[in-house]
């Protein structure tokens, strides 16, 4: 724990003072990004379940907070409440048909749904079709704090990720947490043990909706833009490339899986479509070599869990 | 003009045909998903980019050396497949004791790469590849006209599948590899060379896919994208029908593609997300899949 205490204070010492010599446009976009990683961290490194279509929450609590906030006029907490509610919605429809399948057709299915959704999306009238939601009013946080100040934008945004991270983090550790990893485990003796192991797994999958879900809505009020490339099964492959690259199952992991994967595409971005190709390098070079990712390999290295 | 349900029978037996068509596509490539998935527990992520690739090298021999269709229908599986077989033997192979998540996770990788690779090369417009002279024009059936090029596209794909289906269930091979899937250990002691089996399984499942993207080269644009969208609906193709069995994948691919044409005609609004609206009712009724046995 000590160590984990340790590296909590370097984290927030690190976006305290990073805006300081870093964009802290690019500072928020690297917190939504490790928000939504944790969120489907939580599923994957400790409940073992992998989603491969975990944009769907990005995306949709994205168009509904943008949505809300432009059109029906939303005060910009309310608008991020909402939107969240949508993935938390969503992930329990999903969820109740995805966890009928075990494994690699987890996958499949969830992949599968979003793909639907990507579709409806791009028919709808009220998302804008490829053009997205444009210009989202940010609006004052609880009518007091106008967040057109990329100030109290960045400290709005850095509380929402440390309440999402420290909530994670309790997760990881209460009983519920423990069960998941022993679920994660060994099924079949959890199952022998007791537990209801489907319902376990059904509510890490609705957690896990919803925190992806409040990135995404806090997302589209920083960049005042809800997408269609939040939504497409690329968005769900970054997560999963950020959590292998940093760590699955670890806590930091997600978090600095973020910060290189998003500074790496800031610094490609002009080099186009090689930085898919850069990507899916990095998948290679992780599932072949580096299994443990950055910070599974810092912890493997003191011997603690990080 | 004759009407059915107030279509006119053009449009709808025009539908009807396109469906089959990309009914064809399902079929061989969810088989190649399925006989891959059945030994090497891996669900092949690259499937769409080898479909991919299939399309570009016919695309690539008949620009660069001038070799035509008939021989890339040839070549292109094979060039293709050797590549498979290299994959096998350097990547996945490092990874059957590990989680099958793993799998996934590394042909998800290897299809960016290769997709971005062609990306930077052809940008994302389509190039044209002709149609072979012998098979161009179209039949007046009477109630529609059938160009001969997609009557070939059905036939060689309802060939080739039922050729797999054969081999795999009729013949010794395929009760050797039907022995491996279930148990690879007892196999092995048995005397038959496993690992081989293994990479010339991917071989053969990549080399359907490279195949299946020659026959679609003359009708969809040669494109890099033309693999990843088709590859999440084949997923869906899968999930439907379970992958525990051969004829259960070509049947669900056939039926889902003709479905798929339907709806163009009734409801086009639903067209791209019908697949997968019926994999929602299917798991909700049939978990395990039309054809699939729960494990």
């Amino acid at each position: 724990m000590r160590h984990q205490k340790i590296a909590f204070v370097l984290m927030v010492a690190f976006f305290a003072l990073a805006p300081l010599v870093l964009y802290p446009v690019f500072l928020m976009k690297v917190m939504c990004f490790a928000l939504f990683a944790c969120a489907f961290n939580l599923l994957i490194g400790f409940g073992g379940l992998l989603s491969f279509g975990h944009a769907m929450f990005l995306g949709t609590a994205g168009y509904a907070t943008a949505h809300a906030a432009k059109v029906w006029g939303f005060p910009t907490e309310l608008a991020i409440l909402f939107g969240t509610f949508c993935s938390f919605l969503l992930g329990i429809v999903t969820g109740a048909l995805a966890i009928r399948r075990q494994g690699i057709y987890f996958a499949m299915i969830t992949l599968a749904l979003a793909q639907m959704l990507f579709f409806f999306y791009l028919q709808a009238p009220f998302t804008g079709g490829e053009d997205g939601i444009q210009a989202v009013p940010r609006g004052r946080l609880f009518g007091l704090l106008d967040l057109g100040n990329i100030w109290n934008m960045y400290l709005t945004v850095a509380l929402v990720f440390l309440g999402g991270f420290l909530l994670v983090f309790r997760i990881i550790y209460s009983p519920f947490g423990h069960v998941l990893q022993a679920i994660r485990e060994n099924e079949p003796r959890a199952i022998s043990l007791g537990y209801n192991t489907t319902m376990y797994k059904f509510l890490a999958y609705v957690i896990s909706a919803t925190l992806a879900g409040l990135a995404g809505a806090t997302k589209a009020i920083v960049f005042q833009l809800a997408s269609l490339t939040d939504v497409h099964w690329t968005m769900s492959g970054e997560v999963v490339l950020i959590t292998l690259l940093g760590g699955m199952g670890t806590v930091f992991g997600p978090v600095v899986g973020a910060l290189v994967i998003i500074t790496m595409e800031n610094y490609l971005a002009q080099l186009g479509a090689w930085v898919t190709v850069v990507q899916g390098a990095i998948f290679v070079l992780c599932v072949l070599t580096f299994r443990r990712g950055i910070v599974g390999e810092i912890a493997n290295l003191i011997r603690k869990p990080l | 003009m004759t009407e059915i349900f107030g279509i006119p029978t053009q449009a709808l037996f025009g539908q009807l045909l396109i469906g089959l068509i990309n009914g064809s596509f399902y079929a061989l490539l969810s088989l190649g998903l399925a006989v891959i998935f059945g030994l090497l527990n891996i669900i092949n992520f690259t499937h769409g980019a080898q479909y991919m690739l299939g399309a570009f090298c016919a695309y690539l021999l008949l620009n660069k050396l001038g070799v035509g269709y008939w021989w890339s229908l040839a070549a292109a599986p094979l060039i293709v497949g050797a590549l498979g077989v290299a994959i096998e033997r350097l990547m996945l192979k490092q990874l059957y004791k590990l989680d099958h998540l793993y799998g996934l996770l590394l042909t998800f990788g290897l299809a960016l790469i290769i997709q971005g690779v062609f990306r930077n090369e052809y940008g994302s417009s389509g190039q044209p590849y002709p149609i072979p002279q012998e098979l161009t024009g179209s039949r007046n059936l009477g109630f529609m006209f059938l160009p001969i090029y997609r009557a070939w596209v059905i036939v060689v794909s309802l060939v080739v599948c039922l050729g797999t289906w054969f081999v795999i269930e009729k013949t010794k091979l395929g009760a050797y590899l039907r022995a491996a899937t279930e148990n690879p250990q007892l196999v092995q002691a048995f005397g038959i060379n496993v690992p081989l089996m293994i990479t010339l399984t991917y071989g053969f499942g990549v080399a359907l896919a490279a195949f299946a993207g020659v026959m679609a080269a003359p009708i969809y644009q040669v494109s890099p994208q033309m693999g990843s969208d088709l590859i999440i609906v084949v997923f869906a193709v899968v999930v439907i029908g379970g992958m525990g069995s051969i004829m259960g994948s070509i049947l669900t691919g056939f039926g889902l593609g003709v479905i798929e044409g339907l709806t163009k005609v009734f409801y086009p609004e639903a067209s791209n997300t019908v697949i997968f609206i019926i994999m929602v009712l299917v798991l909700l009724v049939r978990p395990a899949g039309l054809f699939g046995a729960q494990k």
